[in-house]
């Protein structure tokens, strides 16, 4: 577990008012299943938000929505200015301005790991080769894996893909970072240098939106924690106030079922 | 006895065990026969039975091959230098049949003082297959791939240049209308690269050929499609079929996955009418249904004809195939491209194909092998393939009347050889493009 000590001096510092996302009452259905009920969240630029609550409650739902994985039928959701809707060139321009970070890596195995970083600015932003490798060495270097940028992501350490899978994100100079469950597939030893990564992310001043069961993580980084259950938001409170004071039930029972040991 | 007593003391090593070598492979001829075959009472059965029915068939073959002639100048005088030499009730091989004739089985009917037209035509397939198939070679070498087929068309055919260099010039003014156009409008650019060359080649062509045919009269003596035979046949479709089918058969997959309902549609009743169709019957469309289709007076080469339908039955296997290695990619890979912004095309392009490729390629080259030995039922269209219209052919001959194993045995041989050598590179290629390990 990260040291919950170290960013929870001033954790409201680099926060702007300035809107980074905005989600207006959301509701998404699987067929006539409804996983989104009535989502309503906005994150401010700068904010460390990290998303709780037991499987199935529709936390990866809600944050895939946020680059259009998956499409919302109805309310609003407003990234960086730009509203979401079935217009394909709004929604390459949020995928551009969004990093995401997925629980499987999904790095391209076909790919060294300088091309998986260089892919995406070559192609979508026209960065010329030089200068996005030269970018891509920046971030593999602050994840602390440059010696491997020739090799294929099958020869690395799940913690160390991770570790790509976050550079490669970077590389495109996202605006905002989102984390679907970036440790639940890594060895218990790996976690701590994937979840150090973030801190530092963190500490720049990055907008983040986690979905992650490291609750010390996000006692340590996150400015507002945000619990869902049955595809709403229960409760949504400073980390400090929600694993302490939590006020709905629904919440009692969840942290008690995973700090209880 | 150890010092170790799990029990009562707590065990703590104080020096870490350094890494050894394995222990040497334990070899041997009769370790080796023990293991693989008598390691069991059944298993020693089995291989006695097995030894048994190869030396039944070497016994029985063997001296059939033995007694082979190579030097007669008919049926006849096989027999009978067999019959001098081995005695009355011997059989044997009359390979004298493919010493006279091998040039027809090859060639067929193409005039022998022209053979140098197929043989630089197969050599240059090399040529231009080499930068495809090994990516180590410098790039520039592609164009002379690109050039490949019309040039291939010209030396075969024959005929005048000046048509093929239209045809050339007809597909530049394209790519150049393309890229100008797809400043303004993609589509636009589309239609107009389609139209423009099109109308070229419908208009202007004719006249300008006339003219450089009168000026420059650069011309091979032409060769008639009837008098293609043999493996120069087979090859020409065969290869022509598999340079065609790969790149439709991509587009028949994706189209197949697609979210457009007609573009789905489409791609699915294609793929499942071709596959739903023998072969034979779509030879037959080719030679006889197409020309209904076609506007009166054009009189559409048979072999092309032919090529192009044997194209479109190998893409739909093909697409199958090339389906089940897109379904066989993670859902994540699509995600990851899309997440990172990648457009369609270009995540197919540089994320999706590469990796659904390779994961298909036993599959695709099964199918160019299968669709190759298929290239033989063109007989049923009055071409002359290697198997069955060429030997009968020679059959005709009053000297090679009632022959019959050692054409087949020839012609198997080659085919043999060159689709293990396909399946040989297949192989190369799937190791070469192994990321798992260093």
């Amino acid at each position: 577990m990260a040291n919950p000590e170290r960013l929870a001096g001033a954790p409201e510092a680099n926060v702007s008012t300035e809107e980074a996302i905005r989600i207006e009452n959301m509701n998404k259905w699987y067929g006539s299943f409804h996983v989104l009920r009535d989502i309503d969240l906005t994150v401010h630029r700068g904010e460390r938000i990290v998303v709780a609550g037991p499987s199935g409650s529709g936390k990866s739902t809600m944050i895939r929505c946020i680059n259009r994985l998956e499409e919302h039928q109805s309310g609003k959701i407003v990234v960086d200015g730009t509203e979401l809707t079935n217009d394909l060139k709004n929604i390459d321009k949020v995928r551009s301005e969004v990093g995401m970070v997925f629980q499987h890596f999904n790095l391209f195995p076909h790919l060294t790991i300088l091309e998986n970083c260089t892919l995406a600015p070559i192609w979508v932003r026209k960065v010329p080769k030089r200068e996005a490798e030269e970018t891509a060495m920046h971030f593999l270097e602050k994840v602390k894996i440059p010696d491997q940028a020739h090799k294929y992501p099958g020869m690395l350490s799940g913690g160390q893909q991770q570790r790509v899978a976050i550079a490669r994100s970077l590389c495109m100079k996202p605006r905002i970072m989102l984390f679907d469950e970036p440790t639940s597939a890594l060895d218990p030893e790996m976690i701590k240098e994937v979840l150090d990564t973030m801190i530092e992310l963190a500490e720049e001043g990055m907008t983040m939106l986690c979905v992650t069961h490291e609750m010390g993580f996000a006692q340590a980084v996150a400015n507002r924690v945000i619990f869902m259950a049955d595809g709403q938001i229960v409760e949504q409170n400073n980390p400090h106030d929600f694993f302490h004071n939590p006020q709905s039930e629904r919440t009692k029972q969840f942290l008690s079922q995973i700090l209880g040991h | 006895m150890s010092d170790l007593h799990a029990q009562t003391v707590p065990y703590v090593r104080d020096t870490m065990l350094p890494e050894q070598s394995p222990p040497a492979a334990q070899s041997g001829a009769v370790r080796w026969l023990r293991e693989n075959l008598f390691s069991s009472w059944f298993n020693a059965a089995l291989t006695l039975l097995g030894v048994a029915v190869i030396y039944f068939f070497i016994a029985h073959y063997f001296p059939w091959f033995r007694h082979g002639v190579w030097n007669a100048a008919s049926l006849q005088e096989c027999r009978a230098i067999i019959a001098e030499k081995w005695g009355p009730e011997a059989s044997g091989a009359c390979w004298a049949v493919i010493r006279e004739r091998w040039n027809q089985i090859i060639f067929g009917f193409y005039p022998t003082e022209l053979y140098w037209r197929p043989i630089l035509t197969f050599v240059l397939l090399f040529v231009a297959m080499a930068p495809v198939l090994y990516t180590q070679l410098p790039r520039v070498l592609l164009w002379g791939t690109v050039a490949y087929p019309l040039v291939a068309m010209w030396l075969l055919w024959g005929g005048s240049i000046w048509p093929v260099v239209m045809i050339a010039f007809g597909f530049m003014l394209g790519g150049v209308i393309l890229r100008i156009v797809s400043r303004w409008s993609a589509l636009g650019a589309l239609v107009a690269a389609i139209v423009v060359p099109v109308l070229f080649w419908a208009f202007l062509m004719g006249p300008i050929d006339d003219d450089l045919s009168y000026i420059a009269p650069i011309a091979l003596r032409p060769i008639g499609s009837d008098q293609f035979g043999g493996f120069l046949l087979a090859i020409v479709i065969g290869v022509g079929g598999i340079v065609m089918s790969l790149p439709l058969g991509i587009m028949l997959a994706l189209g197949r996955q697609s979210d457009m309902f007609l573009i789905k549609t489409l791609s699915v009743v294609f793929i499942e009418f071709i596959r739903g169709v023998p072969l034979i019957t779509l030879l037959f469309v080719a030679s006889t249904l197409l020309n209904y289709f076609l506007p009166p007076g054009t009189n559409f080469d048979i072999i092309l004809r032919v090529m192009i339908l044997v194209t479109l039955f190998s893409a739909a296997y093909i697409a199958e195939v090339i389906r089940g290695g897109l379904a066989a990619l993670p859902r994540g890979q699509y995600e990851a491209a899309d997440a990172l912004g990648l457009e369609y095309w270009r995540a197919q392009r540089l994320i999706i194909l590469p990796q659904a490729l390779k994961i298909s390629i036993p599959g695709i080259v099964s199918t160019f092998i299968g669709m190759f030995k298929d290239t033989t039922l063109v007989t049923f269209v009055g071409l002359y393939d290697p198997l069955k219209s060429i030997p009968d052919a020679i059959r005709n001959n009053f000297e090679w009347k009632g022959i019959y194993w050692e054409p087949f045995i020839f012609v198997g041989v080659i085919f043999f050889v060159l689709n293990f050598a396909m399946s040989r590179y297949s192989m190369y290629l799937e190791r070469r493009l192994q990321r798992d390990h260093h």
